[in-house]
């Protein structure tokens, strides 16, 4: 019998949960490893050779090197491991959950500061809010804005 | 004997920790939300406790995806301020309550609870912002914070985390442990995390303060009503990682109002309630409890 996931008509949200775990575990780990400054150092040097030392996908290797976080995500990323790379890359969260919704750092800090994305219209997918999958990638300029 | 005489809530937002680490507390970003501990900080200098029963969770700090205990408790004697990939925070070490931790440990597993004991974690914003916000600026080594610290880790990283019954029972179980210590001891339990705040996907920067704001009302009023919420409301109306609030419960559940499920007292007293958005990407709030 399938697990009960009442989660996923949820806009805009992966719910990091066992399957999502497991999909992710190497990604993940790689991810920590870089919370040791060495480790740090060796990734910023040779980025591809140090992931190929991680029994990772090429798919999730490929969203890493792009710094799409979605991406990541969708191969088993979770947001607090994925913040590790974020961290070397020196960028703050704010950057980083920024980056995933197409805004620019700007807008997003706007957005923030007045008070923060309305759940109206992103409570269920097939609402109208501004999550919703068919008002993707939202901000002033289209296109993907993932880049480190 | 021991007994929880308050109870503490607080976000515990990275950013700041950050800012007090950078000295920016005063800027107008962050000084409406620092104004709003002013309260707190005199507070803790007043009512200063023998030892404080943190509950916080670790952000994939010293729990990979390795190991991923539900409610693991800290029985060490010391915890260093964790590298979470900007270099460890310039805080002082938390200092630890061994015996006090194990004899709760013990209590705690005896009553139903199967907790995870550790005796080795480093320690990461989860658990030292809560700390820095209620005690202010600590040189790292010359100063220290005013009392140990028993951390409990919560997982609310990987789903399903445990739900807010769960945590509200917990709370009970704790205080009992806690009044079942001989040394008179003055301990506040913390429940720190949230409020509503979604750090991932399009639906990144969520806020629900309406939300929030009657969490906090029925934390204070009827937790035994909101700790019936499911997972699923908090996940939909508080944003995906809004979820850590039901690590408050714990606290909560720990008031001397509550016994066995239901309120048997009158409500505790709200010394202080604060409210604010944002904290980067996160809507903060802090409540002050004492019990009667």
């Amino acid at each position: 019998m399938a697990l009960d996931k009442p989660y996923l008509d949820v806009p805009g949200t992966i719910i990091f949960d066992a399957d999502q775990s497991r999909k992710g575990y190497w990604l993940n780990q790689f991810c920590m490893s870089l919370m040791k400054p060495a480790n740090r150092e060796r990734f910023k040097a040779d980025e591809r050779a140090y992931l190929d030392e991680w029994a990772m996908t090429e798919e999730q290797k490929q969203a890493v090197l792009a710094r799409d976080l979605n991406w990541c995500m969708r191969t088993g990323g979770n947001i607090y491991f994925l913040a590790k790379i974020g961290a070397t890359d020196a960028k703050s969260f704010q950057q980083m959950a920024g980056s995933m919704t197409g805004m620019s750092e700007d807008e997003y800090r706007a957005m923030m500061l007045g008070g923060g994305r309305s759940i109206e219209g992103n409570r269920y997918l097939g609402e109208d809010g501004d999550a919703q999958p068919h008002r993707q990638p939202q901000g002033a300029r289209p296109g993907p804005r993932n880049k480190a | 004997m021991a007994r929880i005489t308050a109870s503490v809530y607080t976000s515990h937002v990275p950013a700041i920790g950050a800012a007090m680490d950078l000295h920016k507390t005063a800027e107008p970003y962050w000084q409406p939300l620092f104004k709003g501990y002013e309260f707190s900080r005199q507070w803790m200098r007043e009512h200063k406790p023998d030892v404080v029963f943190l509950v916080y969770n670790d952000h994939a700090t010293a729990f990979s995806l390795d190991m991923i205990p539900t409610f693991a408790i800290g029985t060490a004697a010391q915890y260093q301020p964790a590298d979470e990939g900007w270099g460890p925070r310039p805080v002082p070490p938390v200092l630890g309550h061994p015996e006090l931790a194990s004899h709760i440990a013990q209590s705690v597993i005896q009553q139903d609870f199967d907790l995870t004991i550790v005796n080795r974690m480093d320690v990461d914003h989860g658990l030292t912002v809560p700390l820095s916000l209620l005690c202010g600026e600590q040189d790292p080594q010359e100063g220290a914070w005013p009392c140990p610290v028993i951390p409990l880790a919560v997982n609310v990283v990987q789903y399903p985390v445990p739900s807010g019954q769960r945590c509200f029972n917990l709370g009970q179980a704790i205080r009992k442990a806690v009044e079942s210590y001989d040394e008179d001891l003055n301990v506040h339990i913390w429940g720190t995390g949230g409020m509503s705040h979604q750090l991932q996907g399009a639906r990144a920067g969520l806020i629900n303060a309406e939300w929030d704001n009657r969490f906090l009302d029925r934390l204070i009023a009827e937790p035994e009503e909101l700790a019936k919420v499911p997972h699923i409301e908090y996940v939909r109306e508080a944003g995906s990682e809004g979820i850590e609030l039901v690590m408050w419960l714990i606290a909560r559940g720990a008031m001397p109002d509550v016994a066995d499920g239901r309120r048997i007292g009158p409500a505790p007293r709200v010394a202080h309630r604060f409210f604010h958005v944002p904290a980067s990407n996160t809507a903060v709030g802090h409540l002050i409890l004492e019990s009667p």
